[in-house]
């Protein structure tokens, strides 16, 4: 079976060839995503709506479906969660005027599939990873998207974190000026914020299981469903086996 | 080949056990093609309820809004249009409203929560043209006895001030009065019922 | 040649049906009392695959196409709109992406089959060069498909692939502008791509498909043996004697490989219709932006081994004649092959080692023409090709040569 060989040989090539690929950004922190958790994603909706919402849109999603699809009830959605609209069929548009160009430099990001397009774990790591830097007009910078425009909306919350490899002395002294504790790997927190460092990866995860869910509301449905055909699929494809054995019985 | 071990009993069985399990498979998999036709949650929100200032309709007049985008009329009546509701009621084939094409607090000859301010779906029981309001009268070239209703262009159908269809015409129904209730004197939300109805 | 009408003398309403319609000679003719050799192997089975494939991807097309836009400023919106807003719409539209790529795994298996057992070799030639017409449209098609969603990958693609037609001399640029319709990607160019993917390419490739399987019922299968069953006929009945009806056996069998097929399948649509950022790339969730290329533009893994050539050859229009060369390449096969023998069973170490080699040269390719350009990448590139086309253009040499085994007078076939 010297074919059998050489497909094997190709394999183990295509299994050894990522080694050599081109990386990207190390990212720091570790993520996986998780959409069955379903008070995790109320927590993000309602994250999303209080600290994003403002300038970010998803405008490909509609409140009425986040409230069905979470198991907010209306009432509730009405009084927390719906900012710029009050029928439920409405997408989430965010309160910023269209020249918002003019205050960050761009347009920011509708963000309905962005966990789709940057991966979630590069959300994660990209709310994670703001630290301060004097020479950014917003005096904040960002390791995941150097040069982001976009202003530290989450610091009252997680603190200021300074850069350990930019700013390492910097960084020590102020961290014992405050008595800060070691805000993740390669940052250091020079002041605390609201949450402590375990609440707000919480925040972080929350919020982001949120948008992995507007990326494709139809996720959890489709594998749930997806289970279903599978096994359907097994008791067929077993049927079919069995008739293949009893009509090539005959065949010699 | 030959047939040595064929048991055809076992056989029949696996095809017919198999020919059903596949064919129930082949029935549920058309089922997500087909429901994708049905009206999308884009077509859902564009049919939400529908809220309308009516205080600017002047009496004798209508105003038209769409409303899952058929055309919604709104009358103002006057004294007179309704006084006129009982002299044709000899022509009209349901002049009771007894076919369900209102929701019941609105089945009464009026056909509406209140006399005077009509609202109904513009759309003709025939064939789905919007019939044309004529509240002049008399008006020989639609009826002898006109009083001032609706003509519906397409196929000559008539109906009176309350959309009760005329006889010997060919829509079959009365014209529908949708789902409403007031917000407040001069608001109407088309497509949901009063509360408590 | 006269024509009897309903040679079955079929009776009631089916004979009513075949005195004017040959309903059971073509159900009999093609597939009812099509003998087929018996000693098929799994290799086999992609044939039918990419029927089954074919299938699912006009019908969810045809499905999609209910609900999405071919206009620049509604396209992406309109996929975003089947994935959410239209019941079901995610699903028909995972169908469709993960079909297109189980489209290319079906039909690249089918081809390296025809490699292995020689396939193409006489009298097969016309089925295989209907086969290889099917397999350019296939690509035609994928491509015009891609664009539809109007993603970054889409339009950067678009760009890419259109730009291919400039390197031709003189007349190259105003091709270019005359294919796009437009001096950039832009909504005329999707809109031609939209008529091209669900009407013309469609149309074509179904009347190819039919021709391929009219050919091949006609002069009838080959086998893994690579010899014709036609030498040894049963006396009585005048079929072959290593020849099945493919009515039941290869109905079930065919059957059991579907579902098998089905099981994987669905298990991508339904698991990971993403295939890992390969079968829907994450940038194509970027609406198209004609400011901004990605960082990282990469065609579709199907079409990686092709694009890998295009970047190892270090002169534009030499690229690009090496690219579509790589395709048309696959056409010349049947006169390529002087082997004794057919099927690989019966052939050398030489031939051998020249599919194994090109096996790996393939996937190499196709790998390295996903990635980002980097001097490995070019260097394996560059050998790749070598390789590829010296697969070619040396066989009718090293095929001759070859030591070949002496071919069995009957099928090898174990009864199971």
């Amino acid at each position: 079976m010297k074919r059998i060989k050489h497909i094997l040989f190709a394999g183990a090539l295509m299994a050894a060839a990522p080694a050599f690929a081109s990386s990207e950004t190390a990212m720091p922190y570790k993520f996986e995503p998780d959409t069955g958790n379903e008070a995790s994603l109320q927590r993000g909706a309602r994250n999303f709506m209080n600290y994003c919402s403002g300038c970010h849109s998803m405008r490909h999603m509609r409140y009425g479906r986040v409230g069905q699809d979470l198991g907010i009830p209306e009432d509730l959605m009405q009084a927390n969660l719906m900012f710029t609209s009050k029928k439920p069929g409405d997408h989430i548009l965010s309160a910023m005027p269209a020249d918002a160009e003019q205050w960050f430099g761009k347009q920011p990001p509708d963000l309905t599939v962005e966990t789709r397009m940057r991966g979630p774990e590069w959300v994660y790591n990209y709310l994670m990873t703001f630290y301060l830097d004097p020479s950014r007009p917003a005096g904040t910078n960002n390791l995941m998207l150097p040069g982001a425009s976009m202003p530290h909306v989450l610091g009252e919350l997680q603190g200021w974190q300074v850069m350990e490899t930019a700013h390492a002395e910097e960084g020590a002294a102020a961290a014992e000026a405050h008595g800060g504790a070691h805000a993740g790997p390669g940052f250091t927190l020079v002041s605390k914020g609201s949450l402590d460092e375990k609440e707000y990866e919480k925040f972080v995860a929350d919020t982001v299981n949120f948008m992995v869910y507007t990326a494709e509301p139809g996720r959890n449905g489709r594998i749930s469903l997806g289970i279903k055909v599978m096994l359907y699929l097994l008791v067929l494809t077993g049927l079919f086996y069995l008739l293949k054995r009893e009509f090539w019985k005959e065949v010699h | 080949m030959s047939n040595q071990g064929v048991d055809p009993g076992r056989r029949r069985f696996l095809t017919l056990t198999t020919s059903v399990v596949g064919g129930a498979g082949a029935v549920a998999a058309a089922w997500p093609f087909l429901a994708s036709l049905k009206p999308s949650e884009r077509a859902k929100a564009l049919g939400a309820p529908v809220t309308v200032d009516i205080s600017k309709v002047e009496a004798g007049q209508r105003i038209i809004f769409p409303w899952r985008g058929k055309p919604v009329w709104v009358v103002n009546r006057t004294d007179e249009m309704l006084a006129s509701l009982p002299k044709v009621t000899d022509d009209l084939r349901d002049p009771d409203s007894q076919e369900p094409q209102q929701p019941s607090y609105a089945q009464n000859e009026a056909r509406s929560i209140k006399p005077k301010v009509l609202v109904m779906v513009g759309s003709c029981t025939h064939l789905g043209c919007s019939p044309s309001f004529r509240p002049d009268h008399p008006a020989p070239d639609i009826d002898p006895n006109w009083q001032g209703g609706f003509y519906c262009p397409c196929h000559g159908s008539k109906f009176d001030l309350a959309g009760r269809v005329y006889k010997s015409v060919p829509a079959p129904l009365n014209l529908l009065v949708p789902p409403h209730r007031y917000e407040d004197d001069h608001t109407i939300v088309v497509g949901e019922d009063p509360v408590g109805a | 040649m006269a024509i009897t009408p309903n040679p079955h003398k079929t009776t009631g309403l089916l004979g009513w049906i075949d005195d004017r319609f040959p309903l059971t000679k073509l159900w009999k003719d093609q597939w009812g009392e099509y003998y087929a050799p018996k000693n098929f192997n799994w290799w086999y089975i992609f044939g039918i695959l990419s029927l089954v494939v074919l299938v699912n991807q006009l019908l969810s097309g045809i499905f999609l196409t209910m609900h999405y836009k071919p206009d620049a400023a509604q396209a992406w919106d309109s996929v975003e709109y089947i994935m959410r807003d239209v019941p079901w719409g995610n699903v028909i539209r995972y169908l469709h992406s993960t079909g297109a790529s189980a489209f290319f795994v079906v039909v690249y298996l089918h081809m390296y089959r025809g490699l292995l057992y020689g396939s193409y070799r006489k009298p097969r030639e016309l089925i295989w060069l209907f086969g290889c017409l099917i397999f350019l449209c296939l690509m035609a098609e994928a491509f015009a498909g891609y664009v539809l969603p109007w993603g970054q990958m889409s339009y950067w693609g678009a760009q890419v692939i259109i730009s291919l037609f400039g390197a031709i001399p003189v007349i190259g640029n105003d091709l270019v502008v005359w294919i796009q319709g437009d001096y950039i990607p832009s909504d005329a160019t999707l809109n031609r791509l939209f008529s091209l993917h669900v009407v013309a390419i469609p149309f074509v490739l179904v009347g190819l498909v039919v021709a391929h399987l009219i050919a091949l019922h006609e002069v009838g299968s080959g086998n893994p043996d690579g010899i014709e069953v036609k030498k040894h006929k049963n006396p009585e009945t005048g079929h072959p004697l290593d020849s099945i009806p493919s009515h039941p056996y290869y109905t079930v069998k065919d059957m059991l490989g579907v579902g098998v097929f089905l099981l994987i399948f669905l298990g991508v649509v339904f698991f990971a219709p993403d295939g890992g950022g390969y079968f829907l790339e994450k940038p194509n969730f970027e609406p198209a932006n004609p400011l901004v290329t990605p960082p990282h533009i990469t065609p579709a893994w199907y079409f990686g081994a092709f694009y890998a050539i295009l970047r190892a050859i270090p002169n534009k229009l030499m690229g690009v004649i090496g690219m579509f060369g790589a395709v048309l390449a696959f056409f010349a096969l049947p006169w390529l092959d002087r082997s004794k023998v057919k099927s690989i069973r019966y052939k050398g170490w030489i031939f051998k080692t020249a599919i194994a080699l090109f096996t790996v040269t393939f996937i190499l390719l196709c790998y390295f023409g996903m990635q980002a350009p980097s001097e490995i990448g070019t260097l394996v590139s560059r050998i790749g090709t070598a390789i590829y086309f010296g697969f070619f253009l040396l066989m009718p040499i090293y095929s001759k040569i070859d030591k070949t085994k002496p071919e069995p007078e009957r099928v090898t076939y174990e009864a199971h």
